[in-house]
């Protein structure tokens, strides 16, 4: 019964060597995506949008428009799929060929099992990429894999601390913590100056734990060393920290409503600063804290520090990457290029006040949004989550463990340590301490 | 089918007796071509849904079961991207991920399988009992008989994700009807889905709510078929309400109540969606049963454990077929 590999396997890993081979130094096969007159090129695609139907999805199709405007021979299907379900359809899609898009915009965090399972193009060389140079380097590793670009940077984003600036005032803070331990003390502050209103509201989803692992330097794994670092000295010391705002300084929480519950305690004033991304602040302004005139009542910070002293979260955001299995390569990377353009950019980012990912979109006007003014400086704090192409499923694990921690059901060691266990089955040749 | 159950005893009818014995002494090709002969037409009929069961039922659980067979996995198993073909790697394990789980080193098998025990037992029990006193209640004259039985059809008719989203938002600890209304008596407010205890005790009560109108339905129906003068007799002689019911009903109800255990039994073990959707993602992972478990195992991102999944499917299978056959086996016995 044993698959060895058959000839076509052979033949797929040649064919891959090869493509692989045009990436990388951008030498003789490079031009191989630009050889074809850009004009000349004809074809339908399919792309997978992700953004939010309702608020986002207008400004990408009206770009998608002024594509085919450019490019009259290319017609772009515009497809809007869910975000929470289009890492699933896509894989399924392009594992049997059937029914894949041409394009997908891609969670950064999905990059690198995409890549690992072949199914999206490397993109070094071709006119995909242009303009390499104006990235940002946060964004811009989101795409690595192996040595190779699989993606182009659309959006950004990190997480930072949203406030109620007029809680503060009431509560007599100045300044928005520059530590957890004094979001601790503030919180404690708040609760005792201004009645009724909690300090923070913690999100028991584990991608929100990643500041405070960061904070002390803690991470899930190191791909370096092939280990699991999730229950590392330094990463008990985080979860206890995290475990300790949870227990003095946080509302109730509500498991099973966390994220809706949090949002609208922020919004209508009951808690005085969340840890969240850009993405929340359109949400937040239709709330009776920040409506309307009261917009100038959100403040922003970087997320507080840990004991190393430096304020780290993770980045987050999308890249637009191209299927390896498309029939139309030339023009899906043509499209690629043209939505991730500085001009592309400058319009989402005015239309939608999500962060571009070029220097050059950052113009005066784009700065003039609330929301990303806000956000710009605090993208220093970003840096990259571990590129393992397992790396979604160890938020499965350590989301269980971590809720049982917050519940108080197991202590933070233990908990750590199990969720260590869980990513050691999880992750073929690592050691667990 | 129909047609052909007829057509038999037309035909048989004009062949003479010793044709029987004739066929007795035949290879089995030989009659395999005369019963195709006769049955053709009958063959004919049935051979659309035996084809779609054949694509929809059994070409999945076969490949299920080769997979269970083996160490696939979303990095090797066959891809075909494109112009791209890669073929699959994987190799056969035979009994390995059978022994995993039924050894209980994967860790997880035991503690789901007694939790979906308890839930199932609890849930129909308890909807069983329920179902039953509504059905009682109704089965009596009482004025707007009609409306009653409408609306407590009504969670039946309510699509199940609908209902336990609604269900989610009465949940809801700080937002909530349930905490509103309790609070304003005077109660301290709950936190209904907080610990993995209280979340257990929810989910019961969302599939207790989803599963009462069937058996109220069945019930009833079987209530209705159970004659009369049964009752009028039972009174006669002086039995009491009590004496009644367990001496008249529930023997009346034995068929109706055997179907309808079986099948709930069998539909809770696998009830999906209500698990899923009413706790959402922040759970410890203590309120999973089997099936939701395995589909963790299968669509957990970049480490997909196919085979894995696919075992615990065809465990869960195997756990069923041997419930079902036990179980009737046992009501033959009763009989």
């Amino acid at each position: 019964m044993r698959r060895g590999i058959s000839a076509v396997a052979m033949a797929a890993a040649i064919v891959l060597g090869v493509t692989a081979c045009g990436g990388g130094s951008g030498s003789s096969k490079s031009d191989s995506g630009k050889a074809k007159d850009p004009a000349s090129v004809s074809g339908t695609i399919t792309y997978w949008d992700t953004s939010d139907a309702k608020n986002e999805a207008p400004t990408y199709q009206a770009l998608v428009k002024d594509f085919e405007a450019k490019y009259p021979k290319i017609k772009v299907n515009y497809q809007n799929v869910d975000f929470g379900t289009v890492e699933q359809k896509f894989k399924a899609a392009a594992q049997s060929g059937k029914g894949a898009p041409d394009v997908v915009r891609t969670d950064v965090g999905l990059i690198p099992e995409y890549a690992s399972l072949h199914y999206i193009a490397p993109l070094d060389g071709t006119s995909a990429l242009q303009d390499t140079g104006d990235f940002m380097s946060g964004p811009m590793n989101t795409t690595k894999y192996d040595g190779k670009t699989y993606g182009v940077p659309s959006v950004t984003d990190t997480l930072g601390l949203l406030y109620n600036k007029e809680i503060f005032a009431k509560a007599g803070i100045s300044s928005p913590p520059k530590t957890w331990d004094e979001l601790i003390a503030d919180s404690a502050t708040i609760k005792q100056k201004v009645p009724g209103v909690a300090g923070t509201y913690v999100n028991p989803d584990s991608y929100f734990l990643f500041p405070v692992l960061f904070g002390e330097g803690a991470d899930l794994a190191d791909p370096a060393a092939k280990k699991v670092t999730v229950n590392s000295p330094e990463a008990v010391k985080a979860v206890t920290e995290a475990k300790k705002i949870y227990d003095t300084s946080s509302l109730k929480v509500d498991f099973a409503s966390a994220y809706d519950n949090m949002q609208t305690s922020f919004k209508t004033g009951k808690v005085a600063m969340l840890v969240q991304g850009p993405w929340s602040v359109g949400d937040d302004l239709t709330g009776s804290a920040f409506q309307g005139a009261k917009e100038s009542n959100l403040g922003y910070a970087p997320v507080p520090a840990g004991s190393s002293g430096k304020a780290l979260a993770p980045t987050g955001g999308h890249d637009l990457a191209v299927y390896q299995g498309s029939k139309n390569l030339d023009a899906a990377y043509l499209f690629t290029q043209f939505m991730t353009s500085s001009s592309s950019q400058q319009q989402i980012a005015l239309k939608n006040g999500t962060l571009p990912t070029r220097t050059s979109a950052y113009t005066p006007e784009v700065l003039k949004n609330g929301t990303i003014a806000g956000f710009k400086p605090i993208m220093d704090t970003a840096r990259p989550r571990v590129a393992l192409p397992q790396v979604g499923s160890l938020f499965t694990p350590l989301q269980q463990q971590y809720i049982k921690i917050l519940q108080g059901q197991t202590s933070v060691q233990a908990g750590l340590d199990a969720a260590a266990k869980e990513f050691g089955k999880l992750l073929p040749g690592y050691t667990v301490q | 089918m129909t047609t052909a159950t007829m057509d038999e005893p037309a035909r048989d009818a004009k062949a003479p007796g010793p044709r029987g014995s004739q066929r007795r002494g035949t290879t089995p090709l030989q009659s395999l071509r005369r019963s195709w002969d006769k049955h053709w037409y009958a063959w004919a009929m049935v051979a659309p849904v035996v084809i779609v069961i054949a694509v929809l039922v059994l070409y999945p659980l076969c490949y299920g079961l080769y997979l269970s067979f083996t160490n696939a996995n979303e990095r090797n198993v066959a891809q075909n991207i494109g112009p791209i073909h890669i073929g699959a790697t994987y190799d056969f394990v035979g009994l390995h991920n059978y022994w995993q789980i039924l050894s209980g080193r994967d860790g997880d098998f035991y503690p789901r399988l007694e939790w979906t025990v308890i839930w199932t037992v609890s849930c129909v029990a308890l909807t069983y009992a329920i179902g039953l006193a509504m059905a009682m209640l109704l089965n009596r004259p009482v004025r707007f008989r009609l409306f009653y039985r409408l609306a407590l059809i009504l969670p039946w008719a309510v699509p199940a994700f609908i209902g336990v989203f609604a269900w989610r938002l009465m949940f809801n600890s700080q937002y909530g009807v349930f905490n509103d209304i309790i609070t304003k008596v005077g109660l301290p407010a709950q936190d209904w889905l907080g610990t993995p205890f209280a979340q257990k005790i929810a989910v019961i009560l969302v599939n207790i709510w989803c599963g009462v109108p069937f058996m109220m339905v069945a019930l009833l129906g079987g209530l209705q078929a159970i004659p009369n003068e049964l009752y009028e007799a039972a009174e006669m002689d002086g039995a009491t309400p009590l004496q009644r019911f367990f001496n008249v009903t529930v023997p009346g109800l034995r068929p109706v109540t055997n179907t309808v255990i079986l099948l709930s039994t069998v539909w809770t073990f696998n009830m999906f969606p209500i698990i899923y959707l009413l706790l959402g993602n922040n759970t410890t992972g203590d309120t999973d049963i089997l099936v939701t478990h395995a589909y963790e195992m299968a669509f957990s991102g970049g480490a997909a454990d196919y085979a894995g999944s696919a075992t615990y499917g065809i465990v869960i299978l195997m756990i069923l077929v041997a419930f079902s056959t036990f179980y009737r086996r046992q009501l033959k016995t009763q009989d």
